[in-house]
């Protein structure tokens, strides 16, 4: 006994030590991510952001250095106050304020002093910090913006929040971000890759030198340069021309799907978002609720597209083969669907058959079509299908897939819509019951992108490419292949023909045949379209969307547009005039009609905006 | 002087756990030390480089050691402890206060302490006493003699203040139980340390309660043999007094940083910045190493100086962290090996002098290993003794290594008399 009790504890404790270190080394692994964060500090290098330029090569955005004041409390000495806070352009009592609420956030930490340094403040400051014990000089990257338009195109970078660093672990608190636009869809192809530096840190958290001779670390990889399809002068136009409108205007190259314009009204200028003020600023154009600035309404906006979608009942109609290019429907002064009253129509010559109809944008005739096309079918819910399916090839309804981050479907409506509504089986429902889809209205709605796009497809007789705003990304070329790609509608080529033609003469003699461009062959359709709010809970009805969708020229079309002016009311009036502008802008880059051009600048709708708002009793479509 | 050819017969292993331990501890020592602002390798203001120095000195250290023939070391058994205890007691009048303890002699930038050689010192003496012809153990005199023997460096060790050293006396109770002291010693020292730690842990009302109720328990269920209800009551009352005076002494006497120091391995406090930092830190590093380690001066909290006093008594972190589960163990494995290894050898001693010095020397090890170790992995209160051979300190490594190859020489002169 008296032999074996020391080995027997010398055993015993060997036992214990080992069970003891296999816990702490082997099972409890809660030790080891702790100490990599207690010894290892990550430093982040971040690099340019890549810059943006148009189609011709101006560039849009580029970077601006900017520096931070930055003061670390604990490290301060005594300094001359005075003098410090002259350099600064504060007040003693500015500086003493500044520094206590470092003080009170954290004696250790960084806290910013002046924000924002401009690169003269920067000059002179820099060349006597070394005086300033704990304070120290920030440089930070800001967007410089080289124009005061396309800030719905761009978008804009802000500092991430907590549900983008949990679901996106490259990201850290306090980082940019694209929140909008081109900044967000191409944030990693804008953005680069951070270099990251591991610091070996002692107890002290002071650092002690790169951890492991820096063999983790890696180099910042500068943000990849952009070209965007924008063209940058008709997008300048564009916007000067909605000004004091709200819509939006889209502009596509046909022949490759690129967007030269993409015009919300009303907008912002992207500087607004950049600097000292940047928060102030947001809050003010956040909190603008009738307005709306951030709201993109060409890709946001879904809205009755009006007449110019009786083109497409038209194709529809030529594609079902239930009427021929030589049949003339009647037209008194509206169409009589049997209901206890008929959908009306406004002065024109009659009857009329397809081109006749396009041009003076005839409802009789495209009722009679459109109830065709559904009723060629045995079940009313058959033809909405087939119609539907039609649309859906024009890429209505749903996404289009273009590369911006908002986007609305626009509505189309299915035999599944209407069952519901109606109540199907209990009760039964008729073609004439969807009757004003046939002229746009009803359960239609299209954003402006979308009519854009499909007058691009009339445009190119039968098909389009998925609209796009990047046009070439520098460096590694990676624009997607579904840019490239054409998409054809169920359309046959053979029926567009027509339907140009009579677009063509919405010009010629039709609703549009004041607005004309001398030495531009423009086919187009004017729109104008019912709309309603509500009013205290009161559906009442607003003057009506002025709506117009064009191509030009005729032959080989280097430009499809939409424009859409919120209760503008005669389509030709504001949106068709504003079309004609622009397309001129583009293909011959002068105005001839200058008095056009004065109409749409000079004139104003906030009139018109103010209505709902006024409280008063008011009139429209005046 | 011995000759060359009687080297052969020391204990290899013996030599060769030691030259591997002090080895790794050198290589642990560099690692927990490095840092940028060295002059070259033979910078002495380098810890590793003077570390390096202490280990070169240990070798001519232990060829002294070893030449000198092994009834010296009996003779002037008590001649060497009395020096010892002269220079315990010049440290009053001559010693250099550091960081807080009277411990040190200075001599430039050198400093010797002396605690650290009284240990083999008093091993020998007590060896010297108990292997009297005339010394029973089992006589309260001669107990009361060994006792004094190993008490007296002690209590002049505990003022300095050095409680850690202190407590490295307690050790000798082992070589003395072998030597036919009662059992009792051994199992009262236990039963207090049971009872001590139960206080702190449950208060002395606890301990009150659970000491009723066990003794009730072992009356009734020894109630057949009618048993002496005064000695019932009176063991009883010992125990609940002992408790009362713990806890006394504990809220009382010691100062906060004993108290927190118990209080933090009993898992009183959680204070990870404050008076557990030591131990806390001590963990993270080790936990850090996983499996295999870090790799030799890859431990990042080792580089970061995050556990302090790292290079002496948490040298064993660093083990930890950078060597992994698979180095630490080889490391127990190595100072398990060693004390059974003494033990053994203590019991085919053919003196008796031979086999107290033996079990000193083992029990001495064993008490440094186990409450070193135990304080690093968190499961003992912090007590600041070194990890023998691998902590750095010139004082410390000699005084071990002193210590062990006298017990080398001794066992080696075995054979030469065979």
């Amino acid at each position: 006994m008296r032999k074996i009790v020391l080995i027997a504890l010398v055993l015993f404790s060997g036992v214990v030590f080992s069970a003891r270190l296999f816990y702490l080394q082997v099972i409890d692994a809660s030790s080891q991510a702790l100490s990599e964060n207690n010894a290892i500090k990550v430093l982040y290098d971040y690099p340019q952001r890549g810059y943006m330029f148009d189609r011709n090569g101006k560039l849009l955005v580029s970077n601006q250095p900017s520096y931070d004041v930055m003061v670390i409390p604990r490290d301060v000495k005594p300094l001359d106050t005075l003098e410090f806070c002259a350099l600064l352009k504060i007040t003693k009592q500015d500086f003493l304020n500044i520094m206590e609420k470092a003080r009170t956030y954290s004696p250790r930490l960084p806290s910013v002093v002046i924000p924002q340094l401009n690169k003269a403040d920067y000059a002179s400051l820099s060349e006597k910090m070394y005086k300033y014990t704990g304070f120290y000089i920030q440089r930070r990257s800001l967007r410089e913006y080289q124009v005061n338009h396309s800030a719905n195109v761009m978008g804009y970078i802000a500092e991430v929040n907590n549900a983008i660093i949990e679901k996106n672990p490259y990201y850290q608190m306090g980082e940019l971000i694209g929140t909008a636009g081109v900044e967000k869809e191409y944030e990693e192809v804008l953005r680069g890759v951070k270099g990251v530096k591991y610091i070996q840190k002692d107890r002290f958290n002071r650092d002690i030198g790169p951890y492991k001779e820096g063999i983790f670390d890696t180099l910042p990889e500068r943000g990849s340069d952009v070209t965007l399809t924008i063209d940058a002068i008709l997008q300048q136009y564009g916007e000067e021309l909605m000004v004091n409108k709200r819509g939006g205007i889209v502009a596509i190259e046909p022949s490759t799907g690129e967007i030269l314009t993409l015009v919300t009204a009303p907008s912002y200028d992207p500087a607004l978002l950049v600097g000292r003020d940047r928060s102030k600023n947001f809050t003010k154009l956040y909190y603008d609720t009738i307005a709306k600035p951030l709201y993109d309404r060409v890709l946001q906006g879904e809205y009755p597209p009006g007449s110019p979608f009786k083109t497409l009942t038209g194709l529809i109609g030529l594609q079902e083969d239930v009427i021929d290019l030589k049949e003339t429907v009647a037209c008194h002064g509206g169409y009589n669907y049997g209901g206890r009253r008929k959908l009306g129509c406004h002065h024109h010559p009659s009857p009329l058959a397809m081109l006749g109809g396009i041009a003076n944008s005839c409802n009789a005739y495209f009722c009679t079509v459109y109830r065709r096309s559904i009723e060629k079918y045995a079940t009313p819910q058959e033809g909405i299908d087939h119609w539907n399916a039609h649309l859906s090839s024009f890429g209505l309804g749903d996404f289009l897939g273009y590369d911006l981050p908002s986007g609305k479907r626009g509505y189309i409506p299915n035999s599944k819509y209407y069952n519901r509504a109606y109540k199907f089986p209990e009760y039964k429902w008729y073609a004439t019951a969807t009757i004003s889809n046939a002229i746009g209205q009803g359960e239609v709605l299209l954003t402006p992108m979308q009519m854009a796009n499909f007058t691009a497809t009339i445009a190119n007789r039968g098909y389009y490419y998925t609209p796009h705003i990047i046009k070439n990304i520098i460096g590694p070329d990676t624009i997607p292949k579904k840019f490239k790609e054409k998409h054809y509608t169920t359309v046959d080529a053979k029926h567009f023909e027509p339907v140009v033609d009579g677009m063509h003469q919405v010009y010629q003699r039709g609703t549009a045949a004041s607005i004309q461009i001398p030495g531009i062959e423009i086919c187009g359709k004017t729109g104008t379209a019912e709309n309603f709010t509500k009013i205290d809970g009161k559906r009442v009805q607003l003057t009506d969307h002025s709506i117009f969708v064009a191509f030009a020229p005729k032959d080989n079309p280097k430009i499809a547009i939409a424009v859409f002016v919120e209760n503008g009311y005669w389509g030709s009036r504001w949106a068709g005039r504003i079309a004609g502008l622009m397309i001129e802008k583009y293909l011959k880059g002068e105005i001839t009609r200058k008095d056009m051009e004065k109409f749409v600048l000079e004139g104003s709708l906030e009139n018109e905006y103010a209505k709902p708002y006024s409280g008063l009793p008011f009139t429209i479509n005046k | 002087m011995a000759s060359p050819k009687n080297f052969v017969r020391f204990d290899w292993i013996l030599v060769s756990i030691y030259i591997a331990l002090v080895a790794m501890g050198w290589m642990n020592i560099y690692s927990a030390s490095l840092s940028d602002s060295a002059q070259g390798f033979f910078d002495f203001e380098q810890i590793y480089a003077r570390q390096f120095l202490f280990i070169c000195l240990s070798v001519i250290l232990i060829i002294f050691v070893l030449a000198i023939e092994s009834k010296f070391y009996e003779r002037f058994a008590s001649v060497i402890y009395i020096v010892s205890l002269v220079s315990l007691l010049g440290l009053f009048v001559f010693g250099k206060n550091i960081s807080g303890a009277t411990s040190w002699y200075s001599f430039g930038s050198f400093g010797l302490q002396p605690s650290e050689f009284a240990k083999a010192a008093t091993a020998l003496a007590l060896a010297k006493y108990v292997s009297d012809i005339q010394t029973d153990m089992k006589e309260i005199k001669n107990q009361i003699g060994a006792f004094l023997i190993l008490a007296l460096p002690a209590l002049f060790i505990i003022p300095q203040p050095d409680p850690g050293s202190a407590l490295v006396y307690a050790a000798f109770v082992f070589p003395l139980y072998r030597e036919g002291l009662h059992g009792v010693y051994l199992l009262l020292g236990l039963f207090a340390t049971v009872l001590f730690v139960s206080t702190l842990a449950f208060g002395a009302v606890g301990v009150t309660i659970g000491v009723l109720l066990i003794a009730g328990i072992l009356f009734f269920r020894n109630r057949k043999k009618r048993p002496n209800v005064i000695k019932y009551i009176l063991l009883a009352t010992v125990c609940i007094g002992f408790a009362f005076s713990v806890s006394y002494i504990f809220n009382n006497v010691f100062e906060q940083r004993h108290r927190d120091r118990f209080n933090i391995v009993l898992g009183k406090e959680v204070d990870a910045r404050g008076i557990g930092y030591n131990t806390n830190q001590s963990e993270i590093a080790i936990g850090n190493g996983g499996w295999f380690g870090k790799g030799w001066t890859e431990g990042t909290q080792t580089k970061g100086n995050f556990v302090p006093e790292q290079h002496t008594d948490y040298i064993f972190s660093t083990v930890g962290e950078e060597w992994g589960f698979v180095g630490s163990m080889v490391v127990i494995l190595l100072f398990v090996g060693l004390i059974t290894r003494i033990i053994i050898l203590s019991e085919r001693q053919k003196s008796q002098f031979g086999r107290v010095y033996g079990y000193s020397v083992a029990a001495i090890l064993f008490l440094h290993f186990f409450v070193n170790i135990g304080m690093v992995t968190g499961i003992f209160p912090t007590v600041g003794i070194p990890l023998p051979f691998f902590s750095y300190g010139g004082s410390a490594l000699w005084g071990f290594t002193i210590l062990l190859f006298i017990f080398v020489k001794l066992d080696g002169s075995n054979y030469h008399y065979s």
